[in-house]
């Protein structure tokens, strides 16, 4: 089985937001909950870049190692997904998570959260694959249906990709060498411990 | 690496600071390259620049300002000291004083009235000391309980009820602990006005600490007032951790006021080990009020002792009650009711 992650090219990012939108539109994402987003670093100055961030789908997720309920599981295809059936909404995978993936219906911690929803990797929850019932805690299951995620695969400038995590490595080192430059793979060293050199 | 992304870097960290184009000299090197990137923000020169806890910070905009942290590498030392250390706090504290109560147990086994039950009682403490002490007792139990499932409950429930009884439960224990902590404040600062003024160490405490609080050797009563120093002891303890616990539970019921994400993770921290500490302190007072001790239990149960258990662990607040009534000087001090039973 491949070891599934995003990589997001942040020198082929135009900020234009689509990955932000096909997400909450394929999954029906509640109001005021992003499971993906695009952060702009040094807006307006010199040397701009614009990076799509969602659940990383870390190694050793530090979500599941704080989740109380340990509601956190990894598919075979090393993509983190949790169940909302146990979720206490305490908060702590939001304080865990390297990149504010967790995000939940209600603010403060009163009585609770809410049930944590994030980013799967278009792979539905633990319900039974493509069934109603994980539709609507989790979203779509494009993996089971053998598709990729949407945000990725209908990335304009394809700048996120998502797939094996070897072979996006390939793509983008090869980028880089044909371009001659490249500003990182954001967010692998805290999701993966290890980064794509080129 | 290449030459070519080792000087790229170079000059990325330079053009962090300096925007402006200021000519450096080492610049003019990369100037027969076409560079789209020469000012390129680049990942590994954020997260060097990064100090501490702080986070690889942008825009974003959708309207969730929240969302505008993009890598926070510091999480993951919280979510190491949560998962590992804290864990390991609560599982030594709580466990060890477990062990070493039943070990105490086996060896002096419990603790008798020297001089034999008498057939007169005397009463120790009123209907609202008990209250008090009840409404923080039986909400730190709560507390400490659904505390300690969120620590322990994946590992000791989860097992045993499966994932669907222990959501639940987890669930309840959260609302429990939400609302419960409230009581125990209450409760906290009620006990802490009704006897602080009992509680100030002395020269008797010295003492009594230097006879083990006879608890060790049969027989051997250092004299105490109303409470001896080991309830001082636990007094201050729960005073001050529970002052601890409340106001860092409160920062962590609101986020809002504990300062971001790092002041939230380190309130979590401190929750949890004082917490863990201080359920070990109440472990070992429950069990010398009830199996450790005879007739300990009443002082708190009926709110009246029997009076050679009195003689024995509180000899001068004996004397201090029963020579103030004979007297007929109450001077308001005395507790309410507090007589010698004829
Ligand atoms: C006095 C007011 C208190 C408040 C407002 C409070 C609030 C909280 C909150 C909000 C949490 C985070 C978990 C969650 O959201 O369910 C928590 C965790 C916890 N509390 Fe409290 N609490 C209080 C007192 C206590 C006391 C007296 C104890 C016990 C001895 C205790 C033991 C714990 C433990 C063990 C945890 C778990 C820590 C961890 O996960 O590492 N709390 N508390
Ligand atoms: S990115 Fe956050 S939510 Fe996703 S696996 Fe890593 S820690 Fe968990
Ligand atoms: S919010 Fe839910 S998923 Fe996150 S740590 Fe708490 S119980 Fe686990």
């Amino acid at each position: 089985m491949a070891r599934m992650k995003f990589l997001c090219d942040a020198d082929r990012c135009i900020e234009c937001n689509a990955c932000v939108t096909a997400c909450k539109n394929e999954h029906e994402v509640p109001w005021g909950i992003n499971r993906r987003r695009v952060v702009t670093i040094n807006d307006g100055l010199p040397g701009e870049r614009s990076v799509s961030m969602a659940c990383m789908h870390c190694t050793d997720a530090p979500c599941a190692a704080v989740c109380p309920v340990d509601c956190f599981y990894t598919t075979e295809d090393a993509v983190v997904l949790h169940s909302k059936d146990t979720c206490i909404g305490c908060g702590y995978c939001f304080y865990a998570c390297p990149f504010g993936a967790p995000q939940y219906p209600r603010v403060g911690n009163f009585g609770t959260r809410g049930k944590m929803d994030k980013c799967t990797y278009c792979a539905g929850g633990p319900e039974a694959d493509m069934t109603e019932a994980e539709y609507v805690k989790y979203g779509s299951n494009r993996l089971a249906e053998g598709k990729l995620p949407l945000c990725a695969e209908m990335c304009s400038t394809k700048s996120l990709l998502a797939g094996d995590g070897d072979i996006i490595a390939d793509i983008y080192r090869e980028r880089v060498v044909t371009r001659g430059y490249g500003s990182g793979a954001w967010g692998w060293r805290s999701a993966y411990g290890e980064t794509v050199s080129v | 690496m290449t030459i070519f992304t080792k000087m790229s870097r170079v000059i990325a960290v330079l053009a962090l600071g300096l925007f402006a184009m200021i000519a450096q000299p080492q610049a003019s090197q990369a100037q027969d390259i076409i560079n789209p990137t020469a000012e390129s923000v680049t990942e590994d020169a954020l997260m060097e620049a990064l100090n501490g806890d702080a986070q690889v910070q942008g825009r974003v905009s959708i309207p969730d300002d929240l969302s505008s942290g993009l890598i926070k590498p510091a999480n993951r030392g919280w979510a190491d000291t949560h998962g590992g250390p804290v864990r390991t706090v609560n599982l030594i504290a709580v466990v060890g004083m477990i062990v070493l109560l039943v070990a105490f147990y086996a060896i002096r086994g419990k603790i008798r009235i020297d001089s034999g039950p008498s057939s007169e009682r005397i009463q120790r403490f009123s209907a609202t000391e008990r209250f008090a002490h009840w409404l923080m007792a039986v909400s730190f139990i709560v507390l400490a309980l659904t505390g300690l499932n969120l620590v322990f409950g994946r590992a000791v429930i989860l097992p045993v009820f499966g994932e669907d009884a222990f959501g639940t439960l987890s669930a309840w224990g959260k609302i429990a602990h939400n609302y419960m902590g409230f009581a125990f404040m209450l409760g906290l600062i009620l006990s802490f006005v009704y006897w602080i003024a009992h509680n100030i160490p002395d020269k008797v405490d010295m003492h009594w600490l230097s006879k083990g609080g006879g608890l060790f050797v049969k027989g051997v009563h250092p004299p105490a007032k109303k409470f001896n120093a080991g309830q001082k002891g636990i007094f201050w303890s729960v005073t001050l951790g529970g002052a601890a616990l409340s106001f860092t539970g409160v920062m962590l019921l609101f986020p809002e006021l504990a300062g971001g994400e790092a002041g939230w993770q380190l309130y979590q921290v401190i929750h949890g080990v004082v917490a863990a500490i201080l359920t070990a302190i109440v472990i070992a007072h429950i069990y010398i009020g009830s199996v450790g001790m005879e007739g300990a239990y009443d002082a708190m149960g009926s709110g009246e002792v029997d009076l050679n258990w009195a003689k024995e662990h509180h000899s001068l607040w004996v004397e201090e009650v029963q020579g103030k009534s004979s007297d007929g000087t109450d001077d308001g001090s005395a507790r309410p009711g507090t007589q010698p039973a004829e």
